[in-house]
């Protein structure tokens, strides 16, 4: 067991590698450069453009930068915005635990009611309750974020007066409630219509029909039996569901002026803050990383019959 | 049992990665009364987000950033909404020949930190931001003066670090030599790039970038990157736009939509831009607070001469192609009164703006079919008109090619690019397949900063490589002018015959469409389409 983590874990090396270059010459081959965007509409002088794309070593090849990049990134060094001279340690340790913090509160929120709708609808299939989890969900499917977000807004900010129609403190999770419910929606609706899916298949299975037969309580039954085997297909999708949760939030911080890592990448994209791109993707790729091999770890939990050696 | 061992592994994954989010948290328990919504009791708060440079006067030239320069710096003049001068930390400044300028200042003015705000504060920076080694954005906002190129040549190292044409002749007075006559250079002090430095500014730029001591309105408090910049009003400020009120908080929001919304609750005083999505319902939302004022920009569509289809091409062509816009319409329908139809090259804020006695600029199919076609017509009966689609120009330049489309036949269609630099990149590399969208906000309200910084042969915003030697001829010789106002009339002549030439379609004029609360009052906009910070009071 243990030295399967640690092979994948050695894994992750070569493929965090592989993904900071692939993203690395994305970046460079876009065009537009970062030092004359900077100068903007208005007169400029080429001769200072060039002196700082000279300082900041954008006039060398790709390779060479690359190589001058990762060799400080070993050292724990992320580099430094273009514009605003700050360190990207600096931005990504601001933006990361906001954007967390968001998705811990969405993804608990998915896995919760999500879980409980499906399991609900889950045990009686074709039945009243089952036809309405459906119904709502696919209204959640169907409903982009952005009118959610301002329904919700609409309805808690200005009609009821419960919340402040922007998040004020993005440390703040009373704050963060509007944002994740949002969020966490869209997801929601695949959890339970998954859960729904796959226990209504297993209740049919025969280890279910054995288990009943030997008498079991029917809490055992449903909690123990049934649900462990009905979550592996919803597990691999909460697992790819968490990585999209930090990096598709740039609608939902949007709207309700969250400072997170979605609107944090997004303008250093069309800013061309190449390093900034990089090393908050990078970190994003290493998130999905560790959230896979969770996942599959996960599996074993679930069903005995899978095992690492 | 495995499932157990795999189960420990699992718990032993959730429970690194809880306690990593818990740092996090912990890190940012502090950062609660740092960055959060509470405003001290008489601040005004206004949606102006993360600058994106450091704070240094001649580095900014983005609008975020220069509202936080302007309120910690006074330059030594400044402009009223009519565009005309007001001394603020100079006393005078005059000219006898347009090249030798003498400057007094104010005595007893001081910086935030109590240091003296003296003639040498004032050359000390100027060559400091004209040096190349310093990478300063507005380097060559300098270049008039003697002694330029030696700090700032075009390649290599400086070969000095003063300009020879600054001379101190005491405290409070100093003299400023330029290369040329320059009968408008006071209104290029106005800027806010020509802002003094204390000395404890050389000792540590960097750090003095992110928490400045100015000379201005207001005291730098604190800065909480991409959340909130605060300043507090200056109390011994003794210039004549002292602070109305007790501070200002600058607040970053992600989106207009969401600002806009803050506003409406009451947690943002004042809004710069309401977002198109708002725009036809906040004049109903905000009453009296609904700000609707133009100010001197313009937008309008330049075409690249070194393209197939405007190389060589007749005036006429172009004459015709701006009466085909229905301009009215347009900033009435599409662009939501936003705009103002153009009329001239310059807006109507600036200095020598005039009435051309035209009506190219007015919507008339028939003529404007006449005069492309005695003009040749256009190449293949076909253009493009180059945008960025991350602007929310879209749905204009659509309007427009409609226009012409309809009423002349031509055939015209939007070239999008992904995002302002791709744009700015087509332009700078003469990529520009027939034409681009073309914007300027005044550096100084006189009508020379149209002109000349868009359509002299050699300016570096030419970027339609537009060349007239007759035209440049003409601006030369109103350089040479000896007072202002014969530069204006000599550049007035430039423009008409600008109209003949037309290096570019003019469309319109900006508004600035704002608002504010009703926790605030006496909010004015400025010529360039700044609220006037200092002049706003809360009730």
């Amino acid at each position: 067991m243990g030295r399967y983590v640690a092979r994948r874990l050695l894994q992750m090396i070569p493929v965090f590698i592989g993904s900071t270059f692939l993203i690395f010459a994305m970046m460079f081959a876009l065009p537009g450069d970062p030092v004359r965007a900077l100068m903007g509409e208005q007169a400029y002088d080429p001769a200072v453009v060039a002196h700082i794309r000279a300082d900041l070593g954008l006039d060398q090849p790709l390779w060479q930068q690359y190589a001058t990049y990762l060799w400080h990134l070993v050292q724990g060094d992320f580099g430094t915005e273009i514009a605003s001279k700050r360190e990207i340690s600096e931005i990504i340790a601001q933006a990361f635990p906001v954007t967390i913090r968001l998705t811990l509160f969405a993804f608990t929120f998915t896995v919760l009611v999500g879980i409980s709708l499906g399991v609900i609808a889950g045990l009686r299939p074709d039945s009243v309750r089952d036809r309405g989890l459906l119904t709502l969900t696919l209204v959640l499917i169907s409903m982009p974020s952005f009118v959610l977000g301002y329904l919700m807004q609409y309805l808690f900010a200005f009609q009821w007066g419960i919340t402040t129609p922007t998040v004020q403190d993005s440390n703040n999770f009373g704050d963060l409630f509007l944002p994740a419910v949002v969020l966490g929606s869209l997801s929601l609706a695949y959890v339970a219509r998954l859960t729904r899916t796959s226990m209504a298949e297993n209740l049919r299975a025969d280890y279910m029909r054995t288990a009943v037969a030997k008498g079991l309580p029917r809490r055992r039954i449903v909690g123990v039996h049934l649900m462990r085997n009905s979550l592996i297909p919803v597990v691999t999708f909460l697992g790819t569901d968490i990585g999209n949760l930090m990096t598709g939030a740039i609608v939902t911080e949007g709207i309700f002026n969250v400072q997170g890592v979605g609107k944090t990448i997004f303008d250093a994209l069309t800013r061309r803050e190449g390093s900034t791109v990089v090393g908050i993707a990078s970190l994003i790729v290493l998130v999905f990383l560790l959230t896979s091999l969770l996942v599959d770890l996960l599996y074993a939990v679930l069903d005995p019959r899978i095992r690492y050696a | 049992m495995r499932g157990a061992k795999s189960a420990k592994w699992v718990a032993g994954a959730i429970i690194v990665a809880m306690s990593a989010t818990a740092c996090g948290s912990s890190d940012s328990g502090d950062g609660k009364d740092k960055g959060n919504g509470n405003k001290p009791a008489g601040y005004v708060s206004i949606d102006v987000g993360e600058p994106q440079k450091p704070l240094i006067p001649a580095d900014t030239n983005e609008s975020n950033g220069s509202y936080v320069i302007q309120a910690l710096f006074t330059q030594l003049l400044d402009f009223d909404a009519n565009g005309e001068i007001v001394y603020t930390n100079a006393e005078s400044v005059s000219t006898e020949d347009s090249k030798t300028w003498t400057v007094k200042l104010k005595p007893g003015w001081k910086f935030h930190n109590g240091e003296a705000v003296t003639s040498q504060s004032y050359i000390d920076a100027w060559n400091w931001y004209a040096n190349i080694k310093n990478n300063q954005q507005n380097s060559f906002w300098f270049g008039d003066i003697v002694g330029y190129d030696d700090v700032h040549p075009e390649k290599g190292e400086p070969k000095a670090d003063k300009m020879s044409g600054l001379k101190a002749v005491d405290d409070t007075t100093f003299t400023i030599e330029l290369k040329d006559k320059v009968p408008y250079f006071n209104y290029k002090l106005g800027y806010s790039t020509w802002a003094p430095l204390p000395k404890v500014f050389y000792d540590d730029p960097k750090a003095f970038g992110q928490k400045p001591v100015g000379n201005g309105p207001y005291k730098f408090e604190k800065w909480t990157h991409k959340k909130l910049i605060q300043v507090a009003a200056n109390p011994d400020y003794k210039g004549p736009d002292k602070a109305a009120n007790k501070g200002i908080q600058f607040k970053n929001y992600t989106t207009v939509e969401a600002a806009y919304q803050d506003v409406l609750s009451g947690n943002l005083d004042i809004i710069r831009q309401v977002g198109p999505t708002d725009l036809p319902k906040y004049k109903q939302d905000l009453g009296n607070g609904a700000i609707e004022q133009p100010y001197a920009a313009i937008q309008s569509l330049v075409p690249a001469f070194y393209s197939k289809t405007f190389k060589d091409i007749d005036p006429k062509v172009l004459q015709g192609l701006s009466m085909a816009i229905d301009r009215d319409t347009i900033t009435k329908t599409v662009l939501n009164n936003t705009r103002t139809p153009a009329t001239s090259f310059t807006p109507p804020q600036v200095k020598g703006n005039q009435d051309l006695g035209t009506d190219v600029f007015t919507y008339n199919p028939e003529k404007a079919k006449k005069l492309i076609t005695e003009g040749g017509g256009v190449p293949e009966n076909k253009f493009f008109i180059q945008y960025n689609s991350d602007g929310g120009h879209k749905e204009w330049v659509t309007a427009v090619c409609e226009s012409i489309r309809k009423a002349t036949g031509v055939d015209c269609v939007g070239d999008p690019k992904p995002d302002f630099p791709t744009d700015l990149e087509a332009r700078d590399n003469d990529q520009v397949k027939s034409m681009y969208r073309g914007g300027w906000v005044a550096d100084y309200p006189v009508n020379v900063n149209f002109i000349k910084e868009l359509y002299h042969t050699n300016a570096e915003s030419n970027n339609g490589r537009f060349s007239n030697k007759e035209i440049d001829k003409m601006m030369a010789e109103g350089d040479k002018a000896s007072s202002l106002d014969e530069a204006v009339k000599a550049y007035q002549e430039v423009e008409k015959k600008l109209l003949e030439e037309m290096p570019a379609i003019p469309l319109w004029y900006y508004r600035i469409n704002g608002g504010h609360g009703d926790k605030v009052d006496n909010v004015k906009v400025d010529f360039h389409g700044d609220i006037e910070l200092t002049q706003v009071s809360t009730k």
